[in-house]
């Protein structure tokens, strides 16, 4: 329903404060949501990273930056390894990769594994941001 | 001339109208994510690029609280506008209020929702009774508790016969509904609410044992698979109306009235009758759908009597047919007419029921308490002796599981409620339903707004309604000693009053608290 609570919740995760006000405040400049919804008319999507099996952002990283996280099966990106060269925003299929605002590191999403679950989807006030790790991962409505 | 009509309607600003709320905006709080912009059909929020910041303005906000809501931050709160006009006790600032309104557009003033005077809630004044030591109260955690309901003509003696040695039921008893609680869903059509909530509604009633009624606006046919708690409605527009529609509901419901408008039709703009609307209604896509204020094939009980038995036999007998009456002064002796034409349960619909829209004067003013009108159409019933020959339906304004006990002791069979099943669903009661702009995607066409409402959420929303008001509904009955909602029904003895004249008591056929 396109109200963008998504992008909202994903920078705060993935902000240093973890205070939604000090994180839209302080560090908006250097930190941007991981998830973006794109809409067409009354259609909305909200758009993260596939996880897909075979992730051609891996396979394209020179660095070996963009890997996957072996306990999860999360495809992350390691920040101290990314060199900024946006192979990966290039061969994802979904788009779902973006260059970062700051430091040249390219920005997805993470599935806030530090967190333990994403906050997207604990966010969706209309749950139509789904969690799921058996079939197609994520869905929207 | 003309030019001056050209003029005053350009003219954006109402100037006499003043707005009814005032937006809030913390500015320490308000990060600027743009949420309540986007979420608001009325066009309040806007992001002002040169000043970076939001921007409101209260003119058209409505109250709704979508914004303040969603607001990740609190940041937000809608307050009702304040005025300081000199106090006046007959021409408050509502009344003001209208008045300009009116003078300023010359129309007639909508209101979306039930009656919302401040009239008295006799519910309110009713108590009820609890088990102290000379006869027990039930735990119904711990022992059986009955809420089984069934709506329809009872007969009037049994007779049992003897097969193979088992005793087995000789009476032809008339097609019942079975309720698993005394709650149903009152007619909301497809086209006032969206096709989600009309989704949600159908879907908790099905999973929750009871009913939703698809009101005057037809049945959808992705909503057939939930037929077997449905009720059709057949209303004075008879929209969607033929074989298959009356087919495809548990029971029948002839729409005589409505609470919120007694003696008015409906009016489903244009606008909202998109290809879907229009083929469940069966009218063209864009046309009014035009209820007319009488049924014109009905102008006697008799006449009522002919269109319940063609129903009646279009559908085999096989399922109740019934009536819905607004409360009007006269109610008692029009239910006792509908009971005689061979109607098999009897909506009694007070003024505190809602709609999509209404006349804000005919909302407001025409039409009597259900309180009332239960307790007399009970009573008539009763001494007549025809009570047994229809249940009836209390509905209009139920707020809570007390007010449902309270019903069924004044000689309700059941209750509809509507307006506490959109809130279950997010409604807050903003009263704009006839605008189409619904920022919670209930009263609404617009598919932008539409999806806000997730049936899934919806259903699980209502279903706990059902759940909560059921164990409430059980507990009280415990507390009086009573097992089955059977035993509750019409048994005033349970219910004393308080701020009520003796008149008034009379009516209600109660006792005064202390009594």
């Amino acid at each position: 329903m396109a109200c963008k609570l998504c992008e909202v919740h994903c920078l705060v995760a993935h902000s240093r404060s973890n205070h939604i006000i000090k994180a839209f405040r302080e560090e908006k400049d250097s930190i941007m949501p991981r998830v973006q919804v794109e809409e067409s008319g009354y259609v909305s999507f909200a758009l993260q990273c596939r996880h897909c099996d075979d992730a051609p952002c891996v396979e394209a990283c020179m660095t070996g930056a963009m890997h996957r996280d072996e306990e999860t099966g999360a495809v992350v990106c390691d920040e101290d390894q990314c060199v900024g060269c946006w192979m990966c925003i290039m061969v994802c299929p979904a788009g779902a990769v973006r260059p970062g605002k700051q430091d040249s590191i390219a920005s997805k999403c993470d599935l806030c594994l530090e967190e333990g679950f994403p906050a997207c989807v604990e966010n969706c006030p209309n749950e139509a941001i789904i969690y799921r790790e058996d079939d197609e991962e994520e869905n929207d409505e | 001339m003309a030019n001056n009509d050209k003029n005053q309607q350009r003219q954006k600003k109402k100037w006499l109208i003043d707005p009814d709320f005032r937006v809030d905006r913390d500015p320490d709080r308000c990060i600027d994510c743009r949420v309540c912009e986007r979420q608001c059909a009325n066009d309040v929020h806007e992001y002002d690029e040169d000043g970076e910041c939001m921007r409101s303005d209260g003119s058209s906000c409505v109250g709704c609280q979508r914004c303040a809501t969603l607001c990740p931050t609190e940041a937000i709160s809608i307050k009702e506008a304040e005025r300081d006009y000199r106090p006046h006790g007959n021409w408050t600032q509502s009344v003001l209020q209208n008045v300009h309104k009116q003078a300023e557009t010359g129309g007639v003033l909508l209101s979306g929702m039930g009656n919302d005077e401040e009239h008295p809630v006799y519910w309110d004044r009713l108590l009820l009774n609890a088990s102290q030591v000379t006869n027990p109260s039930i735990d119904p955690l711990r022992e059986p508790m009955e809420l089984t309901t069934y709506l329809g003509r009872k007969p009037d003696r049994i007779e049992v016969e003897e097969v193979d040695g088992e005793p087995r039921l000789k009476t032809e008893v008339a097609p019942q509904l079975k309720l698993d609680t005394p709650v149903m869903f009152s007619a909301m059509s497809y086209g006032s609410i969206s096709y989600n909530a009309s989704l949600g509604l159908a879907r908790a009633a099905q999973e929750k044992g009871t009913f939703a009624n698809c009101g005057e606006g037809g049945l959808h046919e992705d909503f057939r698979e939930y037929g077997d708690n449905v009720i059709v409605q057949v209303a004075s527009g008879r929209f969607g109306v033929d074989k298959e529609y009356l087919d495809a509901g548990a029971a029948v419901e002839i729409k005589i009235g409505q609470g919120a408008k007694p003696g008015i039709g409906g009016h489903l703009p244009g606008e909202k009758v998109d290809e879907a609307i229009s083929q469940t209604r069966m009218i063209p896509e864009g046309t009014d759908a035009l209820s007319p204020a009488p049924h014109h094939d009905i102008y006697s009980i008799e006449d009522l009597r002919q269109l319940i038995y063609a129903l009646k036999e279009t559908t085999r007998y096989e399922k109740p047919v019934g009536v819905k009456i607004s409360a009007v002064h006269n109610v008692a002796p029009i239910a006792s007419g509908c009971v005689r034409a061979g109607a098999d349960f009897v909506a009694i619909d007070g003024y505190r029921g809602g709609t999509g829209a209404a006349p804000t004067m005919i909302r407001n003013n025409v039409g009597i308490p259900i309180e009332f009108a239960l307790a007399s159409v009970d009573s008539r019933l009763r001494e007549e002796g025809v009570r047994n020959q229809a249940s009836v339906v209390a509905a209009g304004g139920f707020r809570c599981s007390a007010d449902v006990v309270k019903a069924i002791a004044l000689g309700a069979d059941a209750v509809y409620i509507g307006t506490a099943a959109l809130v279950a669903m997010g409604c807050h009661l903003c009263q704009k339903c006839y605008t189409g702009k619904c920022n919670w995607g209930i009263a609404t066409q617009d598919p932008y707004l539409t999806r806000r409402l997730n049936p899934e959420i919806a259903t699980r929303r209502l279903k706990n309604l059902l759940r909560g008001w059921s164990l409430e509904i059980k507990e009280m009955l415990g507390g009086m000693g009573v097992n089955a909602v059977e035993s509750l029904r019409g048994n005033r003895e349970h219910l004393r009053g308080i701020n009520l004249s003796s008149r008034e008591l009379d009516i209600l056929g109660i006792k005064a608290a202390g009594e």
